[in-house]
Parts: structure tokens; sequence; C-alpha cells
């Protein structure tokens, strides 16, 4: 390729994960705006947003560590309670093995950022025509952390600038799983997976309670999708052909390779 | 009191905890050509599974049993399921869905 043609396909690698990055734009800067806005109100002014925002880049367990900080929660403590809240994390990763495989140099980052937000807009392993995954997900995500740093700074700015009711803000984060619901439900014929999801949650939630539910519910569905596995099967190694045969058009060589392993497990 | 030190510490543990939790399972499976039969089936029935439980998730604060009886958080929901399974514009069904949210919680819920 040429420098131009490499410059161009940059281009539009980077524009495409700006466009698939856009709802969370939204969602990140109104959920990083409450965090800040928290955090201020804790005593902890935009450098502490800035830094945690950097290196810790998740979510809910922002909002959690703004408890923490107040409270000045002990080490270990610290640590049980993140590990409690970000274990799902492991699965993300899990189901990204494969995808990510071939992802180089990108890897690393991508694997640091990768947030319930930002791998629910990568967890298909799909990126526009003619477009290579892993340096589309690293734009994507990118972009993502971007929002997310210039939501929590000039939250804490606001926070500790002005008064201001900001109640209900955190709902964002609820928005954008519920329209990632619907996208897959349309979108795909695995509905039992996303039924067994919302049974064993909702059960899970019954018997353990809001702060406790999302380690045993997440045993709880592997158990499920695994000791069910003949139940999920058919439609799974339907859409798996299907996503190799768009993969061989695409990248002839990487998908070889996948069906080649594929036989070898055989 | 706020200590300075032990607030960088307790920063530095999420940090380290939640990025060790993303790394490991790429460190345990990616090095070897071959990932375990069982863990690439859990690669494609988990993530709608996953997706649904963090919907529960974000709901799991909810009060359907006293004022306002989940209200908020049921209107809110359906408006931008029905918002996007109409329009499917993430942008609008967050953005919209977040204001409506904002304003039964602060205006018509009080």
């Amino acid at each position: 390729m040429t420098e131009t043609g490499k410059a161009k396909a940059m281009k539009k690698t980077v524009r495409a994960a700006f466009v698939k990055s856009l709802p969370v734009m939204a969602g990140y800067l109104a959920l990083g705006f409450g965090f800040g806005v928290l955090l201020a109100q804790a005593g902890y002014g935009p450098i502490w947003a800035l830094a945690m925002s950097v290196t810790i880049y998740a979510g809910a367990m922002q909002y959690l560590a703004v408890d923490l900080l107040a409270n000045q929660a002990p080490l270990v403590a610290t640590a049980i309670a993140t590990f409690m809240v970000n274990a799902r994390h492991i699965f993300y990763g899990v189901t990204m093995i494969e995808k990510y495989r071939n992802a180089g140099k990108y890897k690393p980052y991508i694997v640091f950022g990768m947030t319930d937000e930002t791998y629910s807009l990568t967890c298909d392993g799909k990126s526009p025509e003619g477009i290579d995954f892993p340096r589309f997900a690293f734009w994507l995500t990118l972009f993502d952390h971007s929002y997310w740093i210039v939501g929590c700074v000039v939250g804490a700015l606001v926070g500790t600038l002005v008064e201001f009711d900001s109640r209900g803000v955190d709902f964002a984060m609820t928005a954008l799983f519920v329209a990632v619901f619907v996208e897959q439900w349309k979108g795909t014929r695995r509905r039992r997976p996303a039924l067994v999801g919302v049974a064993v949650s909702v059960l899970a939630l019954l018997a353990f309670g809001p702060d406790n539910f999302l380690i045993p519910a997440t045993l709880g569905i592997c158990a499920v999708l695994i000791g069910g596995r003949r139940f999920f099967e058919t439609k799974k190694e339907t859409e798996m052909l299907a996503a190799q045969e768009v993969a061989l058009i695409k990248e002839p060589l990487a998908s070889t390779d996948a069906t080649a392993e594929k036989e070898g497990e055989r | 009191m706020i200590d300075f030190s032990h607030s960088v510490a307790i920063v530095a543990v999420v940090a380290a905890v939640t990025a060790g939790l993303r790394f490991f399972p790429f460190l345990v499976f990616g090095g070897k050509r071959k990932t375990p039969e069982v863990v690439s089936y859990l690669g494609v029935a988990l993530p709608p599974a996953i997706i649904a439980m963090l919907v529960v998730y974000c709901f799991r604060n909810a009060t359907p049993l006293r004022y306002p009886f989940a209200l908020p958080e049921l209107i809110a929901g359906v408006a931008v399921a029905f918002l996007h399974a109409w329009k499917g514009n993430m942008l609008l069904s967050v953005g919209g869905g977040t204001l409506l949210y904002m304003a039964l919680l602060q205006r018509v819920f009080v």
C-alpha cells in the first residue's frame, strides 16, 4: 500500500470508529459528569478525576471508589470490593480471546479499556466493510476513553464551582444497556442466552440482594449455558458458520487459520 | 480526614485490580494457539446473557414495593426500549431516556 493509501485507510478506520462511538459519547459525558460532581462533593478535585478516569476507567467502580475514598477504606477491603464489582470483566475477556488474537500492538490498550460500554459495541467482533477489526476496536476504545475523561474532569470542575441537581444522570448507563439489549434482540437469533441472562440475574438479585448478586448471577449464567449447551448449541453452530463465511470473504488468511483450528479441535 | 497517600493507594489498588481482571483471561488463554472448546462456546453464548445481566444490574436499586414503585425506572426504561426499537438511534435513545428519567425523578415523583 502506498503512503496515501495507508493514510486513507487510517482515516476511514478512525471515522468509522468515531461514528460507532457516538452513542457512548452521550452516555459517558453524562455518567462521567455525575461521577465528577460526586467526587468533588467528597472533597477531591479535578486532578483526582483526571487521574482516576485515566487509570481506573470503570464506570460503576469509580462511583463506588468515591465512597471508598470518602470513608478512607482499608486497602484489602478496597481490593475485595473492586474484585466483586469488576469480576464480570473476566468473562468479557473470555469472549474476546479469539477476536483479538491477532491484535498485536493494539491489544494491551484494547484490553485495558474493555469497559461494559465498549465491550457492548465490540462483542459481536464486527467492523464495517473493509476495516481491520482490532484497529477499529483500538480507535473506538480511545474515543470512548476520552469522552469518559472529559466527562469526569468537567464534572469535578463544575462540582467544585457550582451547586446543582444532577440526580438521575446515572440513568445514562441503564439507557445504554437497554438499547444494546433491544438491538441484540432484534438483530440475532441468539435470544435464548439473553432470556437465561434475565432469568438468572433476577433470581440472583432476589436471593442475594442488590449489592452481592453480580458474581452469583455470572456463575449461574455460565452454569446454565454450559449445562444446557445442547439446547443453545444448534443456533450457535449456524451462527459460527455464517460468521466464518463472512470472515472468509473479508480476510481469507485469518479465517483459514480459524477454520483449521476448529477442525483440529474435532 | 482525607489522607493524601492513602487516597493515592486506594486509587492505585482499584486501578490495578480492575486492569488485572481485564487482562487475566488473555494471559491465561491468549498465548497458546488453542482455546478450550467450552471457552470458545461461552465466547458466543455469553455476551447476550451478560448484557441482559447488566440491564438487571442497572435496575437493582429500584423499589417496586414502596413509593415511587420503580415507576421512574420503568417508564424511562420502556421509553428507551420503544424509542430504540422504533428509531434505532443510540444517541436519541440514551439522551432522551436520561433526560426523561431526570425529569421524572426531579419533577414528577418528588
